[in-house]
């Protein structure tokens, strides 16, 4: 399903010039400044293969071929026990010449990539189960097994591997300068660096779309501009006359939303204004959750709304009582909406719950910016203290904390899990910054031209974009991106026909928007709520209690028996009917235990000795 | 003309005299008369006649007797008979203007203009208009006494409305005799304004002596003056006429906003009008509030309500109504200046509202039952309340103390009066001064007033100033006195309330601020905790923050440590993009201010024990309650004082499991909500599918997805492949005639397996008769030798 291969890393010129003798021939030139390189060696191509190894298997390939033809021919006559016989063989590296398969079955597939398609823990059928139980269990697992099995090894498939940018021995990468790292790779990839002087209308927010092709950029005095970056094609360019707090793409690049002085407005992409929405005034903040079609807004009046983009409908709007929101970030992997506030908290919100889902206290000051990994394992948070702090956002555990001299006032995260901070005009990114041991440096830094307003990684691609007082900087970052794309969720190559293709099958992949929890697995799960909750929510969905017991009411009956004393003594024969039916039990049970005791009490009496006067004892 | 009745037509009338005539003749003349009269009405009915004759006897036996004056009976309202049984010469006719006017023009001496006005007036059609109400007419006046131009000549008619200016001068000059003087002085004590019509000699010589050129002036001047009044007056007319109700709204607001402004001057210029002011406003507060205007309940703000829900207008109406109301039920708010008070008001800005402290309604105070608690705490005897309430109490009575002395000084300057009218009737030429307070007063103004006609350039400015002052003084005055009345009704409830708590035998606690009231709730707990003797489970709770104060009660809290909190040294990152020195500069100076202001916003808060303290809340919402269920005084003795024992309570307290544990029992600093998400359990599986016997088998059986989005194409394929492939069977074609025929039947039935070996020549034989058939056949054929084949 790849149908557009993109070339990933760097060409072979710009390698490390230890790397190879040849290499350093040809790359004598650019010595001084090769710092690109590739981590791994390239991928095996079958023409790369050693000689030997060809022909040894073109050989064994022909042999084969040969003999399945034989066999084949053969087949018509031989009974299907043989036949299956025989496949048996062939499988256990037995060929009816007496030759031996050297690489007798199914290739074997690294543990490693197994671990990464699994999905849940096995079940083990344990023994006694019922015959049906058991047939839809093993089938089950079967099946599980063959999808793990079938996509690790399609894994195969994603060829291409990250960049990453590698110093001399004494040499701090993060001094490499981005002109450096241009002119040291080829030529389209050194034109992804560059700046965009946009000094007139103030401080320019970012965001890519999906696909990582386009850019849209918002200056805070009304400059919104779309850009096809790569191509440097303008789409759209328009000044709203009005404060630009943030911007979004929706589900795709044909419309985006931008947060004006008052109101929500979503524009096409050729600047047309599609829609005003009033209904989400004051909005500081946007997240876009592309499975769900949700464009989520935080606004100054502390008001987190949610709106469905597909059918335009307010989905949820929820009064978080934490004051002005201006600091917002989703979770990728349950679409859970992270807010930062100024007492140092930061909430977890779904749109189906009136509170946070999770309140979390973070820093000691207000939270300045937080980013939530690809994956939604780690959560970054910066915040007044001056502190970049990373957490685990699975347990909610901290795992790093980071003193950064300025503070870091804008913070992403890329899809690889590179992070980048924005000090003042200082653009540092940190690589391992999550996962592995605490950093002390920076892996890249840049300084732009003015105060960084927000930064973005472009998906698919190496770049950092940079939105700031004076413009727009787009950085190269090697290693940033995500090299292999599945085309089918998001394809940065495809044609209109195909994006209107993909638009009907997400909108009819649509996740609804009652799913959205912190454990986005809930869906699978079997609820087991008691019979008296499930009752207590159904008597507030619907308002009434359809269990409920009716109150007893006497038919009108005629000629004067519905008078007002038949009608009482009616009702006094179906009074207390419950109350009633506990007294008949309880009494029931007491005369029966005193009946018991009574016999036992006379076969007492039988079983000692009897004399003639015993007739004459009280029994019990 | 005494038988001159009304009720006669024209022609009657012309026959009275001859009646009149009659009256001295006899009978038949009379009767003749009559015919006469008759003929003469010609056109007349009969029963006239004897109506008339009726009357005529009626009026000859009302000759002898008393009842001259006898009018006549009226029996039927007709055009010609007047209601008010005047009589006039062509009834029901108006009396027309021209008519009485036709006179005019044939008197020669009448002149010509006022003709031509009279020839105006009959041209006129419109009525006279309705005078306008007294209110608006004397705001008419004012307004024109506004604008009267004024001259700086002495003697110019200069219109100055409150006339007691020169009052005083004159009144001082009039006071000649003692008195006079205390009459006088008695006058200005009680402030009375004296309307003394009467002009003093000087004046009236001033106004003999008006030369005709002032008295045209002044003519001139009344005459504009009356000429705007009626300009105004229309003015008011048509205003009054406007139906607009946003027109009169925007009236309304700008003559209160108006009145407000005129207000705070009067308070500065003249404060009593002030002082009368307020007090309107303070009654027509106390009107407020006993009637139920403006509260939505009259039957326009029912029909409103039922509009509410629908028109935004009517909404808005009726909250404009609960506003009105809101404003007129206000308590005037009054700047106090005791020092005590402010403390008060302090205290009180971060302080609950009162009704916090207010015992709950006893329903039944002779009841004991209804008095007594399941769950008594000890007596707190409060002592602040008490001492306020004793203090203002000293302050109610001083301030009753003082007021009676005000009232013991009129008195006593009341029978000083009478007392001197005694003497004086004794000797009459005595001059004795005025000893009152009051009198030296009036004689030192009056002492400055003979200064002010001295120098009255240089002081008027100091008189003005000393006169705000007196004012301020006296506003400030009523302020205080004001305050103290509220005081005095509120105060006595205070004593009440204590004696309730005698009654009671319990203590109140005085719950000020929301931290109170949480310790207040968190004892209650505990307590019923202890009691219960219910093994306690630990909470997680965190200790006081520093800043909270000492002397409160110590609450059951675990001890978190900061770093557990917010745990990790933080690592410091070295940057090694040094930023240029300039901005280094800029940054460093704007971090440090940063980190200054930082400081000053966070000084107050902690962030941390506000968590902690979001955090037990959350974890006390989420704990069941424990039901106590005891009733006092069922299955023992009850009453006052008495409280169900210890093994009761703890039989009839209902223990409920304690809830799993908290999610975030082990985060100190995170709080997750333990709420359950209903929106998710809808779509989830609730009842286990047939033959999973448990949930985690069903659940480990959906855990792969089966569909494209996560799966290479052959998975797809062989997960979603059918469990039973149905294939398409042979074609079984209905029976035709021909398969009924029972020789080809019977013929292909001996034939059998020979079939084969036939077709070839059956095929040449009936190629060219029928096709159909053969077609038939032959696939037949071809069916058996499948079956064969198989």
């Amino acid at each position: 399903m790849l149908s557009g291969r993109r070339r990933k890393g760097y060409p072979a010129e710009v390698e490390k010039k230890t790397c190879t003798t040849k290499m350093a021939e040809s790359s004598e030139v650019a010595v001084e400044r090769k710092h690109v390189e590739n981590k791994k060696k390239a991928p095996k191509r079958y023409w790369e293969e050693t000689q030997n190894a060809t022909k040894k298997v073109e050989a064994e390939k022909s042999s084969d071929e040969s003999k399945q033809e034989n066999t084949d021919k053969e087949k018509g006559k031989l009974t299907h026990d043989e036949w299956r016989k025989k496949k048996k063989e062939r499988t256990h590296g037995k060929f009816i010449s007496g030759k031996t398969d050297p690489f007798p079955g199914d290739a074997p597939i690294p543990e490693e990539r197994m671990k990464k398609f699994q999905r849940g823990n096995k079940l083990e059928v344990p023994a006694g189960t019922r015959l049906k139980l058991r047939e839809t269990l093993t089938r089950s697992e079967a099946g599980s097994d063959l999808a793990q099995n079938q996509s690790a090894r399609y894994d195969l498939l994603l060829t291409e591997d990250a960049g990453f940018l590698e110093g001399e021995e004494d040499e701090d990468t993060c001094t490499i300068s981005q002109e450096d790292i241009a002119e040291a790779v080829d030529i389209t990839s050194g034109s992804k660096y560059f700046n965009l002087h946009l000094t007139q209308f103030g401080p320019y927010r970012l965001d890519y779309s999906r696909t990582g092709r386009h850019l849209l950029l918002g200056g805070r005095r009304g400059h919104v501009t779309c850009i096809e970056w790569q191509t440097k094609n303008l789409m759209c360019e328009i000044n709203v006359m009005e404060t630009v707090q943030d911007i979004k793409w929706l589900h795709s690049e044909a419309m985006f939303a931008v947060a004006q002085k008052k109101w929500l407005h979503i524009y096409d992409s050729s600047g047309v204004e599609l829609h005003c929405i009033k209904k989400f005034n004051d909005v500081l903040r946007m997240q876009f959750l592309p499975y769900h079609f949700l464009l989520a807004t935080a606004s100054a009046t502390g008001f987190l709304q949610y709106l469905d983009v597909s059918v335009g409908k307010e989905v949820a709007a929820i009064p978080t009582r934490c004051g002005r929101l201006d600091v917002m970030a989703q979770n990728p992997y349950n679409a859970v909406i992270h807010l930062g506030h100024p007492n140092g908290t930061v909430t977890l919100w779904s749109p189906n719950q009136k509170e946070p889902l999770v309140k979390m206290l973070c820093h000691r000051g207000g939270v300045r910016s937080l980013t939530v990994d690809k994956t939604g394992t780690y959560m970054v948070t910066s915040g007044l203290d001056r502190k970049l702090k990373v957490y685990d956002i699975r347990a909610f555990k901290p795992l790093h904390s980071f003193f950064l001299p300025a503070g870091a006032s804008c913070l992403s995260l890329s899809q690889r899990g590179l992070l980048s901070a924005a000090t003042g005009d200082i653009v540092q990114v940190y690589r391992d910054a999550c996962g592995g041991a605490p950093v002390t440096k920076p892996y890249m830094a840049h300084r732009v031209r003015g105060t960084v307003w927000g930064v973005g990684f472009c998906p698919f691609e190496d770049v950092l974009g940079v939105g700031h007082a004076e413009g727009f900087t787009s950085m190269i970052v090697p290693g940033s991106g995500e090299p292999n794309f599945d085309a089918l969720d998001m394809n940065p190559y495809r044609s209109t026909k195909q994006r209107q293709e993909w638009e009907v099958k997400a909108l009819l992949e649509k996740v609804q928007p009652e799913l959205i929890s912190l454990d986005p697995g809930m869906l699978g799960k079997v609820d087991n709520a008691t019979f008296e909750q499930k009752h207590k929510e159904r008597v507030e969905a619907v308002g009434y209690d359809p269990l409920a017991h009716k109150k007893f009411k006497p038919r009108m009956r005629k000629r004067g028996r519905s008078s007002a004393g038949s009608v009482e003594k009616r009702k006094n024969k179906v009074a207390h009917e419950d109350q009633r039916d506990v007294i008949r039990k309880t009494v029931g049970e007491r005369m029966e235990k005193e009946k018991k005791r009574k016999e036992s009490a006379k076969v007492q009496l039988k079983g000692g000795e009897l004399s003639v006067l015993d007739r004459f004892k009280k029994v019990g | 003309s005494l038988f001159f009745s009304p009720s006669r037509s024209k022609s009657s009338v012309e026959a009275a005299p001859a009646v009149m005539a009659a009256e001295d003749n006899d009978e038949e003349l009379s009767s003749l008369e009559d015919e006469n009269v008759i003929s003469a009405s010609e056109d007349e009915e009969g029963s006239e006649d004897e109506r008339k004759h009726t009357k005529l006897l009626e009026a000859i036996s009302s000759l002898g007797g008393r009842r001259r004056m006898k009018q006549t009976e009226r029996s039927e309202a007709s055009l010609q008979v007047s209601e008010f049984s005047v009589a006039a010469d062509g009834a029901g006719e108006k009396v027309e203007l021209s008519d009485l006017l036709g006179t005019m023009e044939k008197t020669p001496g009448a002149p010509n203009k006022t003709k031509k006005q009279l020839k105006n007036l009959q041209n006129r059609k419109d009525t006279l208009e309705l005078p306008l109400s007294k209110q608006e007419t004397e705001k008419v006046f004012i307004i024109i006494i506004i604008y009267v131009p004024t001259k700086p000549n002495n003697l110019s008619f200069q219109v100055i409305l409150p006339l007691f200016r020169e009052d005083e001068k004159r009144g001082e000059k009039l006071a000649r005799t003692p008195l006079e003087q205390e009459i006088f002085s008695l006058l200005h004590s009680n402030s009375q304004p004296i309307h003394d019509p009467v002009l003093t000699p000087v004046e009236e010589a001033s106004i003999k002596a008006m030369s005709l050129e002032e008295a045209k002036i002044r003519r001139a001047e009344l005459q504009k003056a009356r000429a705007l009044q009626s300009y105004y007056e229309a003015k008011a007319r048509r205003e009054s006429k406007i139906k607009s109700k946003l027109y009169h709204r925007v009236q309304k607001k700008a003559k209160r906003r108006d009145f407000l402004k005129q207000f705070e001057e009067m308070v500065k210029t003249d404060p009593d009008a002030a002082l009368e002011e307020l007090k309107r406003m303070e009654l027509s507060r106390m009107q407020e509030r006993m009637t139920l205007k403006h509260q939505n309940s009259g039957k326009w703000a029912k029909a409103k309500a039922i509009m509410a829900k629908y028109d935004h207008s009517a909404r808005k109406a009726m909250q404009e109504q609960l506003e009105i109301n809101k404003d007129l039920t206000q308590k005037l708010a009054v700047p106090s200046e005791d020092e005590d008070e402010e403390k008060n008001g302090d205290e009180e800005a971060g302080a609950l509202p009162d009704f916090v402290n207010d015992p709950e309604p006893i329903l039944d105070p002779v009841n004991p039952w209804m008095r007594g608690k399941l769950s008594k705490e000890e007596p707190e005897p409060e002592v602040e309340a008490s001492t306020e309430a004793r203090d203002e109490d000293l302050e109610v009575q001083q301030q009753q103390e003082e007021e009676e002395e005000e009232e013991n000084e009129e008195e006593k300057l009341l029978r000083e009066f009478e007392r001197k009218r005694k003497l004086r009737e004794d000797e009459d030429d005595d001059l004795v001064p005025v000893s009152a307070e009051d009198g030296s007063k009036i004689t030192d103004n009056n002492d400055e007033d003979k200064d002010d006609k001295v120098d009255e350039d240089d002081k008027d400015e100091e008189e003005e100033e000393e006169e705000e002052e007196e004012a301020e003084e006296v506003v400030s005055e009523f302020n205080s006195l004001f305050n103290r009345l509220m005081k005095s009704n509120t105060t006595p409830a205070v004593p009440d309330q204590n004696e309730g708590e005698e009654l009671l035998d319990e203590g109140l606690v005085r719950v000020q601020t929301m931290e109170d009231l949480e310790a207040l709730r968190k004892d209650r707990t505990n307590e019923a905790n202890q009691e219960a003797s219910v093994p306690a489970t630990d909470t997680p709770t965190a200790p006081e923050s520093a800043s909270e104060p000492p002397n409160k009660k110590k609450r059951r809290r675990k001890e978190i440590d900061l770093k557990k909190v917010l745990t990790k040294q933080a690592t410091v990152v070295k940057v090694p993009l040094a930023p240029t020195v300039l901005e280094e500069e800029e940054e460093e100076e704007v971090h440090t201010e940063q980190a200054a202001i930082i400081k000053e916003a966070f000084a107050g808060d902690d962030v941390i024990s506000d968590f902690l303290k979001d955090k037990r809340k959350q974890e006390e919402a989420g704990r069941p309650k424990v039901v106590d269920l005891t009733l006092p005084g069922w299955g023992e003795w009850g009453g006052l004082g008495l409280k169900p024992s210890k093994n009761k309570r703890r039989k009839f307290r209902k223990k409920v499991a304690p809830p799993p544990p908290r999610q975030d029992k082990k985060l100190p600093a995170v709080i997750i909500s333990e709420k359950r998400d209903a929106s998710v359990a809808a779509h989830q599986v609730s009842q286990l599918p047939f033959p999973f016997q448990n949930p985690t088998q069903f659940e480990s059986c959906v855990r792969t997805p089966i569909g494209q989005t996560w799966n290479t194409q052959t998975t797809v394929r062989k997960l979603t492949a059918p469990r039973v492939v149905t294939k398409m069977g042979a074609i079984i074609e209905p029976m035709s005639r021909e398969d009924l025929v029972p020789k080809q039947k019977s013929n292909e039935a001996k034939r059998g397996a020979a079939i084969l070996l036939e077709e070839k020549r059956e095929r040449g034989k009936k190629k060219g008769s029928g096709g159909k058939r053969a077609l038939q056949q032959k696939k037949k054929k071809m069916q058996k030798q499948k079956k064969t084949k198989e």
